[in-house]
């Protein structure tokens, strides 16, 4: 599994010598686990209507419903349990922020790898590409393309692909690069392998873990941008409540002093955003050569 | 430097023109510019008219040939909603987006390069580890929920701060903007915090690195050894050598509050023309949404261009390796 010299085990102690670190893999862990069993754990669906009561709407945190449940998390204006709809939320945050990043991940790969091999004009072009994208900020390029193609699941996924490409195309070029000109490359050559096995079964696995690391990072990054865009209006349906269009819809009640609607899935987000953030900077430490 | 200069000019017409294709293909190749640019409520013969007007019925190059024509003479099409020229509509926005920038900009500053220099000249005390943890956070938040949590302290539950828009303006040169009365400061305090945050955790981290890297140096350890005291050490020796980097991020992130703004603006209702962005995209807005697009996109390479030149003058040695 551990692409890297290291065996399994001495990552494991090298990564649990911080304590905070372990610890947020574990909150990670846990929040995970919450959101893949967000059915069995929450005590509605809170997208099934038969299951509201508008007589539930808006109860402050640790209110009891006509049902006898307590809410302790309050409920939202049409009656949505709220520690439901926040499992639910965040299923569709981290599912979308997985997804468009192994897809951009599995995107930069190939154009990078293509680029560090074909080099010339055909690598000149895509470099370019690349810098004019990156001297944008992502939410500029992704605020664009929601404007111009409007939302919908599968558009704000394509968009989160779009911002994040670019930047592990250029990582990986300049790794392949370094790597092409390895004596195994030649050995490879000489055995008369084709150009496309030499880079994908060769350089592919070589170039790999440093990005794994920073992929991690950036499904942080795509989680708050897809928050961020739904808040806007521009990211996902109402059919589908990510944490983000949680919080804007209690963004309304906010001002009549109903905090809880856009507070707790605030925290919800933000707790899985640091973790992730500090799990993937101890990965980063642990699997750098540098710092041993 | 000349030959520099007009070298990364070049690049800039470049880069201009490649986005104004990109532009072009994204409303004319790929959606449909019927849709895009006339009114839905327009009768068959304005549409006709419209049709006419931008050259839809012409092919493709000649399409973008107009397009072209529009865009250097500000002709971006009618808003549909104020039914006003759109590019009037941004012009009309932007002055209150580029102070609510400016403002985070002054803010991140002013805190960040002192936090910085205290978490970097004792990093291993509570202090220095309080300043980074929170720098930490500062860079997880999503700007948006921190914005409503603003609201939420400051406006609603402590009553200190109003919530939305701009206060009382003041016309400089036929300008109008806020910071000059106090209506207007107490409406820009909130958003601009929240602008701030990001670039302030930035700013922070950035020269933490470069004071830790600088204290390390021999020039520090001799100005130590002849005797200067410690606050001449740091100010003298330490600061200047960490601003350059200091100085071009600054720049280059400029034209990212702008782009964040629109977040700010939207939570806070502030009338600038992120917030003009938004709303038009709700209403379906598109000469409008076009229009800011171009703007954006002009002010953006306008911004890097001139983040490189002024990083050219005050680094000798960028500019040896780009005359070669």
């Amino acid at each position: 599994m551990n692409a890297t010299l290291s065996p399994g085990r001495e990552f494991a102690t090298g990564f649990a010598r911080d304590r905070i670190a372990l610890g947020a893999f574990w909150i990670l862990c846990l929040l995970l686990l919450a959101a893949v069993a967000a059915p069995w754990l929450t005590p509605q669906n809170p997208y099934d209507l038969a299951q509201l009561d508008i007589l539930d709407a808006k109860l402050a945190p640790g209110a009891k419903a006509a049902t006898g449940y307590t809410h302790w998390l309050g409920t939202d204006d049409q009656g949505r349990d709220m520690t439901s709809a926040i499992l639910y939320g965040l299923r569709i945050s981290l599912g979308v922020g997985v997804l468009s990043t192994v897809a951009a991940l599995g995107l930069g790969l190939v154009i990078g790898l293509v680029s560090a091999r074909a080099g010339g004009w055909i690598d000149a072009l895509i470099m370019r590409i690349v810098d004019l994208q990156l001297s944008f900020p992502a939410i500029l390029v992704a605020l664009i393309l929601l404007a111009l193609t409007g939302q919908g699941v599968d558009k704000i996924i394509i968009a989160l692909i779009v911002v994040q490409w670019a930047y592990y195309a250029r990582t990986v070029r300049g790794a392949a690069l370094v790597e092409l000109r390895r004596e195994y490359v030649d050995a490879a050559v000489c055995a008369g392998y084709s150009g496309a096995r030499i880079l994908f079964r060769h350089v592919l696995p070589n170039v790999l873990p440093p990005l794994i690391v920073v992929a991690t990072v950036q499904v942080a990054h795509a989680i708050a941008l897809e928050a961020t865009l739904s808040f806007l209006g521009l990211g996902m349906p109402i059919t589908s409540p990510s944490l983000g269009l949680l919080i804007a819809n209690g963004y309304t009640h906010l001002l009549s002093g109903k905090y809880w609607i856009s507070f707790f899935p605030g925290i919800a987000l933000l707790v899985t955003i640091v973790a992730i953030n500090l799990v993937g900077d101890q990965l980063r430490d642990v699997l750098n050569p540098r710092l041993k | 430097m000349l030959n520099f200069t007009l070298r990364r000019l070049a690049q800039s017409v470049a880069t201009l023109f490649v986005m104004s294709l990109l532009v072009f293909t994204g409303v004319y190749a790929i959606g449909n510019p019927v849709d895009i640019l006339i009114n839905p409520q327009a009768d068959q013969a304005e549409i006709a008219q419209t049709i006419a007007r931008l050259g839809l019925d012409r092919p493709l190059w000649e399409q973008y040939w107009i397009f072209l024509k529009g865009a250097f003479s500000g002709d971006l099409g009618k808003s549909f909603a104020a039914s006003i020229p759109a590019i009037e509509l941004i012009f009309e926005r932007m002055p209150a987006t580029l102070e609510l920038a400016f403002m985070a900009m002054l803010i991140a500053i002013v805190l960040g390069i002192p936090l910085g220099l205290l978490a970097g000249l004792k990093p291993d005390s509570w202090i220095g580890r309080g300043i980074m943890a929170g720098s930490i956070l500062g860079f997880s938040l999503p700007t948006f929920w921190v914005g409503l949590m603003l609201i939420m302290v400051f406006s609603v539950q402590l009553g200190w701060l109003p919530t939305t828009g701009r206060g009382a303006t003041v016309d400089v040169f036929g300008i109008p903007v806020s910071f000059l009365t106090w209506d207007g400061i107490r409406h820009l305090i909130l958003p601009a915090t929240n602008l701030a945050l990001f670039k302030l955790s930035l700013l922070i981290r950035l020269t933490r690195a470069g004071t830790r890297e600088a204290m390390l140096q021999d020039y520090v350890r001799y100005a130590r050894a002849k005797g200067v005291p410690e606050s001449n050490v740091v100010r003298v020796h330490v600061l200047r050598n960490i601003l350059i980097p200091i100085v071009t991020v600054v720049g280059l992130e400029l034209g990212s509050l702008i782009a964040f703004a629109v977040v700010t603006e939207t939570v806070f209702a502030w009338p600038g023309m992120g917030k003009l962005l938004i709303d038009s995209i709700n209403v379906l807005d598109r000469p409008v949404i076009v229009a800011y697009l171009l703007v954006i996109v002009f002010l953006f390479i306008f911004i890097n261009l001139l983040v490189d030149l002024l990083y050219t003058a005050l680094d000798p040695r960028v500019r040896l390796k780009g005359a070669r």
